[in-house]
């Protein structure tokens, strides 16, 4: 036989080997199997979380937004000007008029539960209110020179007084700042956290498949003294790590089906416009490959690294 | 000095072990090719540790081992598993490996050393009919009974057409009937062409062989015996 044929027989045998030990030491694998799940569960959680912190951070910046509100007796005729010019500005995205009477009965429906408000708001007799522009951004990041232009006294009415009574942006941005901020530590420490428990899970995947190793080293000795090669007696336990991996990895991207379908509705309510599931299945074929990628190697690694003690007889 | 018509040749080798017991001291002898050599004594003679000695299980403290003129413990990783191919072994726990079949058993030994499939397929169920096992094929080591096993394990150190047989203890765990037979297997190999070194303390077996006897107590070589008794 030539070299390269005796090497694709070798092979073949090596890889049949791996299947039938896989197959014929049924209990071993199944346990292997299953720590190794554990481990790229942990895996798959890293990209799950990352993407509900990701959504939620985006989500927030979403709720950022601009509301001027004008003094009660300002003319409509100014403030219509001022959102025209505001619609000029290439950072503004969407801008919203809201009347005296609107915001007024927006006020009435947040405070539908609370009588005395109503209440102080009869007595008064007249609208204490005024009309609100409402402005978002095409970027978070573009808010801090919309409200510039606010406050630089461009919007000044026709007469030459200011029409604005309050911009908000200035008391919401420190509380959307602190919030980024949380939501940004939250992120870094579930990801080193996830991390923390993927190399645990590691390690007790790779001790579960060193067991099983160390349970054939009587084995690997017959092996090498019937005059076995070091490459022909690891192969097969490379290959059964290797099944560990791919039979782990296909079954936890199974178990993960029913629990993100289970999981959207709450991340549905909790995140708005976040969906677990279709996230998963949206993402599946990358999802797919760091799991069966990971398992292939942590199977493989641990196999070559355990064996390699029992090789030295 | 050694002996060129020598197959093995033991030079003046000693084994000491890190606890300073002396499981072999000085011990030289050679072996001719086609020869039948028993190596008997009381346990703790030494005759495992100089079997192992011999396939380079473990290295001498002092002194060398020769098989054909090339010193054991000086093979490179290529020549050792090479060198190993030479030999089959045969030992008292049988040491098959438990998650293959009778056939795989063998097959595995020829597989080991690059053997085809056409070869494997023409030759493992030759050598299990010189066992007499052609029916236990697909059984698992588990399946078999001692004598069984044992015999399972000398075709596969028969099916590479070794030059020596190491037997270490083969009957040590067999019943008389067994006994016999794996004795008569082992002569037929000898009559074959192969060496066979036979380790035992089962005077029964010596006697009726009427081939050389090696004798050792406490790591010495005490008689060599052309055609020897289990005692003079």
């Amino acid at each position: 036989m030539s070299t390269k044929e005796m090497f694709l027989t070798k092979l073949k045998r090596v890889i049949r080997t791996g299947f039938f030990n896989f197959w014929r030491n049924g209990t071993v694998s199944l346990a292997s199997v299953l720590v190794m799940m554990v481990t790229l569960s942990v895996i798959g959680l890293i990209s799950f979380s990352g993407a509900i912190l990701d959504t939620s951070l985006v989500e927030l910046k979403n709720k950022i937004d601009i509301n001027v509100t004008f003094v009660p007796g300002a003319a409509e005729a100014d403030i219509l000007n001022i959102k025209q010019r505001l619609e000029s500005l290439p950072e503004v995205f969407l801008v919203t008029y809201a009347t005296r009477e609107e915001t007024l009965a927006a006020f009435k429906e947040r405070h539908a539960n609370d009588p005395s408000i109503l209440a102080a708001l009869d007595e008064l007799g007249e609208n204490p209110l005024g009309a609100v522009l409402n402005i978002k951004a095409r970027d978070p990041s573009q808010y801090a020179s919309v409200a510039e232009f606010l406050e630089s006294g461009n919007t000044l009415s026709s007469g030459g007084i200011t029409i604005i009574d309050r911009i908000n942006y200035f008391q919401n941005k420190t509380a959307i700042d602190k919030l980024s901020a949380l939501i940004n530590a939250a992120d870094r420490l579930g990801f080193a956290l996830t991390v923390f428990l993927a190399v645990i899970s590691m390690i007790i995947a790779f001790n579960t498949i060193r067991l099983t190793i160390y349970i054939a080293k009587d084995e690997i000795s017959v092996m090498r003294l019937v005059g076995a090669s070091t490459a022909y007696i690891q192969g097969p336990f490379v290959v059964v790590g290797v099944i560990y991996g791919v039979v782990a990895g296909v079954l936890t991207l199974l178990l993960f089906l029913p629990i993100t379908y289970w999981l959207s509705k709450v991340t549905e309510n909790f995140l708005i416009g976040f969906n677990i599931f279709s996230y998963y299945l949206h993402n599946f074929l990358e999802i797919a490959f760091t799991i069966i990628l990971s398992g292939v190697l942590i199977g493989a690694l641990s196999s070559i690294l355990a064996i390699r003690k029992y090789l030295k007889v | 000095m050694l002996k060129y018509l020598d197959m093995i040749f033991f030079d003046r080798v000693s084994k000491v072990y890190p606890d300073e017991s002396v499981a072999l001291e000085n011990v030289t002898f050679s072996i001719e090719p086609k020869e039948f050599v028993s190596i008997v004594g009381p346990s703790g003679a030494g005759k495992t540790t100089l079997l192992k000695l011999f396939l380079a299980e473990e290295k001498p403290s002092t002194g060398a081992v020769f098989y054909e003129e090339s010193d054991v413990h000086a093979l490179g990783k290529k020549e050792m598993n090479e060198f190993r191919r030479k030999v089959g072994m045969v030992f008292q726990d049988f040491r098959l490996l438990p998650n293959k079949t009778v056939y795989e058993n063998i097959a595995f030994t020829m597989e080991a050393a690059g053997r085809s499939d056409e070869e494997i397929e023409q030759d493992v169920p030759h050598v299990l009919d010189l066992v007499d096992l052609s029916n236990k094929v697909w059984n698992f080591p588990r399946e078999l009974s001692g004598g069984e096993a044992q015999r399972v394990a000398i075709a596969r150190a028969l099916v590479n057409e070794p030059d020596v047989i190491i037997a270490d203890e083969p009957t040590g765990n067999l019943d008389p009937v067994n006994t016999y037979d794996v004795v008569q297997i082992l002569k037929k190999i000898n009559d074959l062409g192969t060496t066979v070194i036979l380790t035992t303390h089962n005077k029964g077996i010596i006697d009726s062989l009427g081939k050389r006897v090696i004798a050792m107590d406490r790591g010495r070589v005490i008689r060599d015996d052309r055609s020897g008794k289990y005692f003079a």
